[in-house]
C-alpha cells in the first residue's frame, strides 16, 4: 500500500507547487513578467499569517484571511511601483527586477523584529491528525491541501469564466494592446492580477507551513514550482496545476525509489526532458511569430 | 569635443578609437602592472578577485549582453572549471595544460546545454539552464570519488609550467594577463563576422535568420565561448580561494554574476568589468556603513542581498544601461558641454514587443 501512500504525499506537495505555479502563470499570462519573487511572496504570506496568528493570537481562519489580503495589497504595491514603470522595456528588464525583489524580501524578512533567520512552527486545527483506511494511513495534513487547493482553483476558475473582470483579464492576457482599445484598463488589470498571484501565494504558505515550517528560506521551493510551471506551458492555467502534480509525484517517487540525492533533482530532470520533446511545455499554444 | 574624420574603412575595425583613448588604456595597464608593489595586501587580493569576475563577465556579457540567451545556470561553468583545474593540478599537471583542458570541459558542458537551448527562447531558456545548474550542483555533491563531495576539495598552489608559483604577486599577474587575454579575445570577437552575427541574433532572431545567420551553429559557439570563459575564470577562482566545494556554485551565483552585467551594463565589455569591480567592492562599502546602522539591522546576514537587491532595482527602473551607460552619459555631458541634452539617451518602450509568439 505504499505506493497509494506516496501517491497521496506527492499529489499534497504537488498541489503546493501547482498553486504557486498558478500565480507564476497568471502574471505570465496578463503582464508577461515572470515573477521570481513569487517564492519569497510566499514566504512573506507564511512570516504575515505567522505573526497575525502566533504572535497576535488571533483565531487560525482570520489571520489566514487577513494573510491573504495583506498580500494581496503587497502583491499591489509591487505591480504598482516597481513593474508598472517598466511597461514596454525588454523582457529582460523584468526579470532582474523580479529576481532582486525576491532578494530583497528575503533580506528584509530577515530584519523584521519577531521574524529573523529562525524556524517557527504555524499549526492549523486540522493539523497533526492522521486518517487510516485499509492500511493505508494518511496525515490529514495532506487531505487539507488537497482539498482546499481544489477549492481554490474552482474558485479561480470560477471567477476567469463567469466573471466580467475575470473576462476582461483573459482578453488583456490574450492581446493587450486590443484589450487597451476596448475600453479595458489594462494597467489596474495588471496590479489586480499581481494582488491575486500574491493572495494565492500567501495560501499556499498557510497551507504549506504545517508540514515545512516558517523560515526565511522557504520560498526556495519557488524553484521547483518553476518546473511546474514550465512542464504546464508558461501560459497555460491548468498546464500550471498538472505540471505541478506532475512534478509533485515524481519527486515523492523518486524520493522512495531511487538512491539519494535523486528527488532534488528530480524536478529538474523532469522539466529537461519535457522541454527537449516539447520546447514550449505539454500544454503550450505553439505559435511562430509573424514579422 | 573630439571629431574623428574617418578616411579608410580599417579605421572603422581599429582597436582604439583614437589615440588619447590608447594613451589611457596604456596608463591603466602601468597602473595595474606598479599596483603589487603599491598597495596592501588585502587589497591586492580583492584586485584578483575582480579580475577573475571580470573574466566571467566577459563570458555572460558574451552570451547575456550579445547573443541576448538568458543564462541562469552559469555557476555550473566556474564549477566545471575549477574542479578540473582542482584535480589535475593535484595531480601535478601544469596550469599551461590543465587550464585550456578546463576551458574544454567548460565549453563542452556549454554545447550540452546550447542544444536544447536552440529550440527554447526567454523563460524557458532560463528554466532549463537553472535546472542544469541545479543538477550540476547536485552532481558535485554526489560523486564523491571525483569531487569529495560536499566535504569539499583543497586547491593546490599553482604550477604554471614546471614550479609552482611561489608568490601571491605572480599569481596576481596570472590573473591580470588572462582578464586582458579574455578582454582582447572577446573584443575581437566582436569585431568579426562572428561577433555581428550574435548582435544580429540578440535584436532579431527573424531578421538574423532571414539575413542568412545559421541561428543554431551561433547560439551552440555562443553557449560555448561563454562557458569556456567562465571556465578559464574558474581555474583561477579556485585557486583564489584554494578550497572549494558545492556551496560556492549555488544559483546564487549565477544571479550573482547576472546581476553583476546588467548593473555594469548589458551590451557593453566595459560594463563586466565595472560590475565586477561593483559586485566586489559592495561587500566593502557595506562593511564601512555597518557601524551606522542601528545594531538590529547590520547584523543580519540579509543586509548584503538587501541592499544588492535594492541597488538592482534602482538600475533596472532608473538606469538601464547600468554604471557603463551612466559614464557615457558623463562623458558626453563633459564632452558636449553647454550642447547637452536630457533627451539624448531617451529610453524607447516597444507596447507592439510580444515574447509569446516566437
Amino acid at each position: 500500500m505504499e505506493i497509494l501512500q506516496l501517491t497521496i504525499a506527492g499529489v499534497a506537495i504537488g498541489c503546493i507547487y501547482a498553486l504557486i505555479a498558478l500565480g507564476f502563470v497568471l502574471i505570465y499570462k496578463a503582464t508577461e513578467v515572470v515573477n521570481f519573487a513569487q517564492g519569497d511572496v510566499m514566504m512573506l504570506g507564511a512570516f504575515v499569517a505567522f505573526t497575525f496568528a502566533s504572535l497576535w493570537k488571533l483565531p487560525f481562519f482570520v489571520a489566514v484571511l487577513l494573510a491573504i489580503v495583506v498580500l494581496a495589497i503587497v502583491g499591489a504595491i509591487f505591480d504598482r511601483f516597481l513593474l508598472r514603470p517598466i511597461i514596454g522595456q525588454p523582457t529582460f528588464a523584468a526579470v532582474m527586477i523580479t529576481l532582486a525583489l525576491g532578494m530583497v524580501i528575503r533580506g528584509v524578512a530577515t530584519m523584521i523584529p519577531g521574524w529573523g533567520t529562525d524556524t517557527y512552527a504555524l499549526k492549523a486545527p486540522y493539523s497533526d491528525g492522521v486518517l487510516r483506511a485499509g492500511g493505508v494511513s494518511v496525515s490529514t495534513d495532506h487531505i487539507a491541501i488537497i482539498v482546499l487547493t481544489t477549492l481554490v482553483c474552482l474558485l479561480l476558475w470560477a471567477f476567469f469564466k463567469r466573471t466580467r473582470v475575470g473576462i476582461a483579464m483573459q482578453a488583456a492576457s490574450q492581446n493587450q494592446l486590443a484589450a487597451n482599445y476596448m475600453g479595458i484598463p489594462v494597467r489596474r488589470i495588471n496590479t489586480l492580477i499581481w494582488a491575486i498571484s500574491s493572495g494565492v501565494a500567501a495560501f499556499a504558505a498557510v497551507l504549506l507551513a504545517p508540514i515545512t515550517f516558517v523560515h526565511s528560506n522557504m520560498g526556495f521551493i519557488g524553484l521547483k514550482a518553476f518546473p511546474a510551471a514550465v512542464v504546464g506551458g508558461f501560459g497555460s492555467i491548468p498546464g500550471a496545476i498538472v505540471g505541478g502534480l506532475i512534478i509533485g509525484l515524481v519527486e515523492s517517487y523518486s524520493g522512495f525509489y531511487l538512491p539519494e540525492g535523486f528527488k532534488d533533482v528530480a524536478a529538474y530532470i523532469v522539466v529537461l526532458l519535457v522541454l527537449m520533446i516539447r520546447p514550449s511545455g505539454i500544454f503550450a499554444e505553439m505559435r511562430r511569430k509573424k514579422v | 569635443m573630439r571629431f574623428i574624420f574617418k578616411t579608410r574603412y580599417e579605421q572603422d575595425l581599429q582597436i582604439f578609437r583614437h589615440r588619447v583613448s590608447a594613451g589611457w588604456y596604456a596608463a591603466l595597464l602601468v597602473l595595474l602592472l606598479a599596483a603589487p608593489f603599491v598597495i596592501p595586501d588585502y587589497y591586492r587580493s580583492q584586485f584578483v578577485f575582480i579580475f577573475i569576475y571580470g573574466v566571467c563577465g566577459f563570458g555572460l556579457m558574451l552570451l547575456s549582453g550579445f547573443t541576448g540567451q538568458i543564462s541562469m545556470g552559469h555557476a555550473a561553468f566556474l564549477a566545471v572549471g575549477a574542479y578540473t583545474e582542482t584535480i589535475l593540478q593535484a595531480k601535478g599537471i601544469p596550469f599551461v595544460v590543465s587550464a585550456p583542458v578546463a576551458i574544454v570541459l567548460s565549453s563542452i558542458t556549454g554545447v550540452i546545454i546550447g542544444l536544447p537551448a536552440l529550440r527554447l527562447t526567454g523563460i524557458y531558456l532560463a528554466i532549463a539552464t537553472l535546472a542544469f545548474g541545479s543538477i550540476v550542483e547536485e552532481i558535485l555533491a554526489r560523486w564523491e570519488s571525483l569531487t569529495g563531495g560536499n566535504s569539499g576539495l583543497t586547491v593546490p598552489g599553482v604550477k604554471l609550467v614546471m614550479n609552482k608559483l611561489d608568490g601571491e604577486i605572480e599569481f596576481y599577474y596570472l590573473c591580470l594577463a588572462c582578464v586582458i587575454g579574455a578582454g582582447f579575445v572577446v573584443f575581437n570577437l566582436l569585431r568579426s563576422p562572428t561577433g555581428r552575427a550574435f548582435i544580429a541574433i540578440r535584436d532579431s532572431e527573424v531578421s538574423a535568420q532571414s539575413m542568412g545567420v545559421n541561428l543554431s551553429a551561433y547560439k551552440t559557439l555562443s553557449f560555448a565561448l561563454s562557458a569556456g570563459l567562465t571556465g578559464l575564470a574558474g581555474t583561477l577562482y579556485a585557486h583564489q580561494i584554494k578550497f572549494i566545494s558545492p556551496e560556492q556554485f549555488t544559483l546564487a551565483v549565477s544571479i550573482e554574476f547576472l546581476m553583476m552585467i546588467v548593473i555594469g551594463g548589458m551590451g557593453s565589455l566595459h560594463g563586466a568589468i565595472f560590475g565586477s569591480i561593483f559586485v566586489i567592492s559592495l561587500p566593502e562599502f557595506i562593511g564601512g556603513i555597518k557601524d551606522y546602522l542601528p545594531q538590529a539591522v547590520a547584523e543580519q546576514t540579509g543586509l548584503k542581498s538587501t541592499i544588492f537587491g535594492v541597488i538592482m532595482i534602482l538600475f533596472v527602473l532608473f538606469e538601464p544601461l547600468g554604471l557603463y551607460g551612466r559614464w557615457i552619459k558623463i562623458r558626453t555631458y563633459f564632452s558636449m558641454f553647454p550642447l547637452y541634452k536630457k533627451g539624448m539617451f531617451q529610453r524607447q518602450k516597444a507596447y507592439q514587443k510580444s515574447e509569446r509568439m516566437r
